[in-house]
């Protein structure tokens, strides 16, 4: 796995923690929603930051109240063709206002990524065998947008007035 | 028309550059086919029986001269000299080389033309009245709100992935001739009591495997919410619809299963987060689009033309090419001129190259430039005057484009059936031919009068069989082609969805099954009913017993 931004390569600090697995008592990790529905008190108890994963299936709507809570957003991509982490990240973005890392997770593939980052996604995870220099070229490759998402880049409607 | 700005230009040309890509990576092995489907998909291209497919969507059914030439220019380069027209307003390619769809995508591109997302599970071509702009009975020209559609549409970075394909025309007239009570969004303008423009806001039409009419979910839409509610609409469905059953998993199942009344709270919450944001549409911006569907430059004519009179009183066969291929113009002195795809003996809404051209040229000499693309699978000069007809019927006629039976039973809607496609499960074309055959007297045709005939080749019903007034699906056997026939089905305002009459008709007997139906109904009409009118009133009794109890 090779974690991305826009800008490149980046070393993750971010630790996964099984449901049944045990917490560590400092450092940056990433439970399951299960999780901090169940242990939601432990975990701000801790010193370290915390992130969260959402199933494709999990609404963002569970997190309106949370949100302030995580330092990092993982939805995860099950299949490519999958696409309801676009209309969660949007809602984490635009309804929620949501300022910090969202992470692509999964099957996050060459040629989702300009739609991963319209929707507010800034940082992915590439598997193995990608070709890191050549897959960021998607994020260039089209210069025109005819809607407002959450990149805050200008459609073109708003380009013609 | 629409003329594509810098902005345009540049997103189709980037697309083409980025396809191109795609393709080589797909040729030197980094895509896998299963990777590459849904990028290939998104940019109109199957893989078939024989070849790769291209669909070149036609936004809208708009053309002008110069893209038709590109058309058949394409089909002469690429292909084998033809094009199908679509259902959807669209044209196909059936035998296309991979490695040459990239240049192919780049030619459409210099006539600013595309074939981005007419398919995949995506916001497909939107659709719209072939007459938009120039009958007398619209509100507002619907290619205005479906220009604004596609571009809103475009690339969507939320909506590319949907559960399943999603389909929205558009209609400004009261009578509906884009069917939008079988699309996953059908948009009907509409006036308040007010007096304002805005849409009626249809929702879960579909045929397939389940053949649904649309609901209302909104009876107003003011123009202005129109992206902001269509985004609501997308949203919930990509939450909620279905991703674990590749049947279940259209609008319409989604819709059906929560209730049309459930499913307007959802959207209606969803829009609320949503109206009156970055999505409204300003008035300036309605403007700006609705600039360039101006009206041509008519001129001011008499609405009698004695010459066109007199050749309509001399010329019979022309006359009878009048009746049914012409259709009022809002304009006075002006007629629409409908030309059929659907000669007797061809392969329905098929047209070569030299057609095209014909075509093309014809609307550049005599309708500003510019033609449309039906949902029945014919053609269409907007703006003739009165005065030129019959030199346009006489240069059809000598392209072999003057069949008189637009709405007639020949007129029929076919899909391509197993002739082309890897999901049919029996041939359409041949059943289309042979109806065409049966029934070529025109007089027993007009005598028959307004009978749409619509022909499937699998439950996926790219032929619309549903909505047929007599429709025809094609089922496999045991190996053996059988078409299962429904009656009274409509497409129109008063949408239906079509009974099934009884079991299914062996390959040779199906077409005879058709004029058995015909010939009931026309023992059993009253006062000029029409055939639908005579369904309605008896229902399948009738029928049934001539087609089974009288054998």
């Amino acid at each position: 796995m090779t974690l991305v931004s826009r800008e490149g390569i980046q070393e993750d600090p971010w630790v996964f923690v099984a449901d049944d697995a045990a917490l560590p008592e400092g450092g940056a990790v990433v439970i399951t929603l299960e999780r901090w529905q169940r242990d939601g008190n432990a975990l701000l108890a801790r010193s370290g930051r915390l992130g969260i994963c959402l199933r494709s299936d999990e609404m963002a709507e569970a997190l309106a109240e949370a949100l302030g809570h995580f330092d990092l957003v993982a939805l995860e991509f099950p299949q490519f063709k999958d696409g309801r982490p676009y209309s969660s990240a949007r809602i984490l973005r635009e309804r929620y206002g949501y300022t910090g890392e969202l992470r692509a997770v999964g099957d996050v593939l060459r040629d989702q990524l300009f739609f991963m980052l319209r929707c507010g996604f800034d940082s992915f995870e590439l598997p193995d065998r990608a070709n890191v220099k050549e897959w960021m070229q998607a994020f260039e490759e089209i210069g025109v947008v005819y809607q407002p998402a959450s990149d805050g880049r200008r459609p073109v409607p708003g380009l013609r007035r | 028309m629409y003329q594509y700005d810098a902005y345009d230009h540049r997103l189709v040309r980037e697309r083409v550059a980025q396809f191109r890509g795609q393709v080589v990576r797909r040729l030197k092995g980094d895509l896998t086919e299963e990777e590459f489907r849904p990028l290939r998909l998104m940019n109109g291209l199957y893989l078939q029986l024989h070849a790769y497919m291209l669909r070149v969507a036609v936004p809208y059914g708009t053309l002008s001269s110069e893209q038709l030439r590109m058309l058949a220019r394409i089909a002469r380069k690429y292909d084998k000299g033809y094009g199908h027209f679509t259902t959807r307003q669209n044209i196909q390619y059936n035998w296309l080389n991979l490695e040459d769809v990239p240049d192919l995508l780049a030619d459409l591109a210099s006539v600013e033309m595309h074939a981005i997302q007419t398919s995949g599970n995506c916001i497909r071509n939107v659709t719209a009245d072939q007459y938009a702009g120039v009958s007398a009975d619209e509100i507002e020209d619907p290619r205005i709100y479906a220009e604004i559609i596609r571009q809103w549409s475009t690339l969507h970075p939320e909506f590319s992935f949907l559960p399943r394909k999603f389909k929205i025309a558009v209609t400004g007239a009261p009578k509906d001739r884009a069917a939008v009570r079988v699309h996953d969004i059908g948009l009907q303008m509409r006036r308040n009591e007010k007096g304002e423009a805005g849409f009626e806001v249809l929702v879960g039409g579909g045929l397939g495997r389940t053949p649904i009419i649309a609901k209302t979910i909104r009876p107003f839409l003011p123009k202005r919410d129109l992206l902001s509610y269509l985004e609501a609409i997308l949203r919930v469905y990509n939450q909620l619809g279905r991703r674990d059953n590749l049947h279940k998993a259209r609008i319409k199942i989604l819709v059906q299963s929560v209730g049309a009344e459930r499913f307007t709270e959802m959207v209606e919450a969803e829009w609320q987060h949503l109206r009156d944001g970055a999505l409204e549409l300003p008035a300036e911006t309605i403007a700006h689009i609705r600039a360039f569907f101006a009206a041509p430059a008519y001129e001011t004519l008499e609405a009698k033309v004695p010459a066109f009179e007199a050749k309509r009183f001399e010329d019979r066969v022309f006359s009878e090419w009048c009746r049914t291929n012409l259709a009022p113009h809002k304009v006075p002195g002006y007629a629409i001129v409908n030309i059929s795809l659907k000669a007797t003996g061809e392969a329905p809404g098929d047209a070569s190259a030299e057609q095209m051209e014909t075509v093309a040229d014809l609307a550049e000499r005599h309708s500003f430039g510019e033609l449309r693309v039906t949902h029945a699978q014919n053609l269409v000069l907007p703006h003739v005057k009165l005065a030129d007809v019959f030199a346009v019927w006489q240069a059809l006629a000598a392209a072999g484009l003057a069949s008189a039976n637009i709405g007639l039973i020949t007129d029929t809607i076919t899909c391509p059936g197993l002739d082309y496609c890897n999901l049919a499960n029996a041939r359409s074309i041949p059943v289309a031919q042979q109806i065409s055959e049966r029934f070529e007297a025109l007089e027993r045709q007009h005598d028959i009068g307004d009978l749409k005939i619509k022909i499937s080749g699998c439950i996926n019903a790219c032929g619309h069989h549903h909505v047929g007034h007599i429709g025809l699906l094609g089922v496999d056997k045991k190996g053996e082609e059988f078409y299962q026939i429904t009656l009274g089905g409509d497409a129109e305002e008063k949408a239906s969805i079509g009974d099934i009459v009884g079991p299914a008709f062996a390959r040779e007997k199906a077409v005879d099954a058709v004029e058995t139906i015909v010939e009931t109904y026309l023992a059993r009409r009253q006062n000029g009913e029409r055939f639908l009118d005579t369904y309605r009133r008896l229902g399948l009794a009738p029928f049934k017993e001539q087609l089974y109890d009288a054998r």
